[in-house]
């Protein structure tokens, strides 16, 4: 099997160079220990109630496309991952986070951060209720835009399972023009950070939903 | 076996989600046992990243695996092994835990930054410690590069840990 993750260095990606590691990554003689084969444990009681919803975290209605996105946290042998944390962040509908050294000048909206965390339950499912982002203008080359996507974070069974990855929307026309995305050098690996649209998770009257599967590298083992 | 989802960037906005108030105080700073452990994350020109995140797992002082929960809260006294610290303006981070236990102590870690496609993983060394010569990551690791996983000792309670992304002093980083 291919490794689907990206090269460290891809200088078309410009903040690439000065950053990737350039000798190759050291396997560990005997394999990782009780530390790399474990992981922190999170827990109901350390989240906020409204943590998963976040068109719920302020006062009024945030602006823009109101969109449920759900999945599940599997293992590499296709078993879900329960009660693992996964955290979020994102643009506004306007393209626009909310982080101070953001200053694409595009509103604010004052009806959302753009953070999330959940739990995932005993069958590995996540669901969170949010608001679809825009693109955004980077300066990594002459008219770079950023396709609309959200940032996920999780955890899994294992501190080596670690993944921080981002979420596209399917039919995105900045795909082939982005090099965050075009990282990955396999089209089929690219493919499945695409959610797919769903009329199921779709709530009429309410909501756009999206299903996106989060699968994790496997576990590492004690030789 | 089902395909893995590929990793992507933290990207440079992570911090309003990702860091928080009690992320570094893995103990408080007013333990009796506290130690800082605190160092830079350079980039191969050895300037300072303001963007980036790590992570630290490891066990207690009695060599244990910590199995509660509270990573994300804590009541202010356990110890829960996972710390969150995000970079300043001047590439620097900080932690406040407790010695872990064990043969040879170490700390595992994680690194997050814009620019790092795919987290970047590696541990921390305490220097001195007479099981380092026999353990056997760091003894596998090439001779002239072990330096860079154990930290440096500025007085009983503070060690220093630089992570150097690229470079000379390159940072050795493990395969998962």
């Amino acid at each position: 099997m291919s490794d689907p993750h990206p090269p460290y260095l891809h200088p078309p990606y410009r903040s690439t160079p000065l950053r990737a590691p350039s000798q190759p990554l050291v396997v560990p003689k005997y394999g990782p220990d009780a530390i790399e084969l474990s992981g922190p444990v999170f827990g109901e009681a350390e989240l906020g109630l409204l943590d998963n919803d976040l068109t719920k975290q302020h006062t009024g209605e945030p602006l823009g496309e109101r969109i449920v996105v759900t999945g599940r946290v599997l293992d590499s042998d296709g078993r879900p991952v329960p009660h693992t944390l996964v955290e979020i962040w994102q643009t506004n509908a306007a393209g626009r986070y909310i982080h101070l050294r953001d200053q694409h000048p595009a509103p604010l909206d004052p009806n959302f951060t753009g953070a999330g965390r959940c739990l995932t339950d005993a069958d590995g499912r996540y669901r969170f209720v949010t608001i679809k982002p825009g693109a955004y203008p980077w300066r990594n080359h002459h008219n770079a835009w950023r396709p609309a996507h959200i940032h996920f974070s999780v955890f899994g069974r294992a501190f080596g399972q670690r993944l921080v990855t981002q979420m596209y929307f399917p039919g995105d026309p900045l795909f082939a023009h982005d090099p965050i995305f075009g990282s990955i050098p396999d089209e089929k690996a690219r493919d499945r950070l695409v959610a797919r649209f769903d009329m199921d998770t779709t709530v009429p009257e309410w909501a756009l939903g999206y299903q996106w599967d989060i699968v994790l590298g496997a576990t590492p083992m004690e030789d | 076996m089902s395909q893995a989802t590929p990793s992507q960037t933290v990207g440079p906005f992570f911090g309003y989600a990702l860091p928080y108030g009690d992320g570094p105080r893995v103990v408080p700073e007013w333990h009796p046992d506290a130690i800082r452990i605190h160092g830079r994350v350079l980039d191969g020109e050895g300037e300072p990243l303001p963007d980036a995140l790590l992570e630290i797992w490891q066990a207690g002082p009695d060599g244990e695996v910590p199995t509660s929960v509270g990573g994300l809260r804590r009541d202010g006294h356990d110890f829960a092994g996972f710390g969150r610290s995000a970079t300043d303006a001047a590439g620097h981070y900080w932690f406040s835990t407790l010695k872990p236990g064990g043969p040879v102590p170490h700390i595992a870690v994680i690194v997050f930054a814009r620019g790092l496609l795919k987290s970047v993983a590696t541990r921390i060394y305490f220097p001195g410690e007479p099981g380092n010569a026999e353990d056997p990551v760091l003894s596998g690791v090439p001779a002239d590069r072990r330096d860079t996983l154990v930290a440096v000792r500025e007085d009983d309670r503070s060690y220093r840990f630089d992570v150097h992304l690229r470079g000379e002093q390159e940072t050795v980083f493990f395969a998962a």
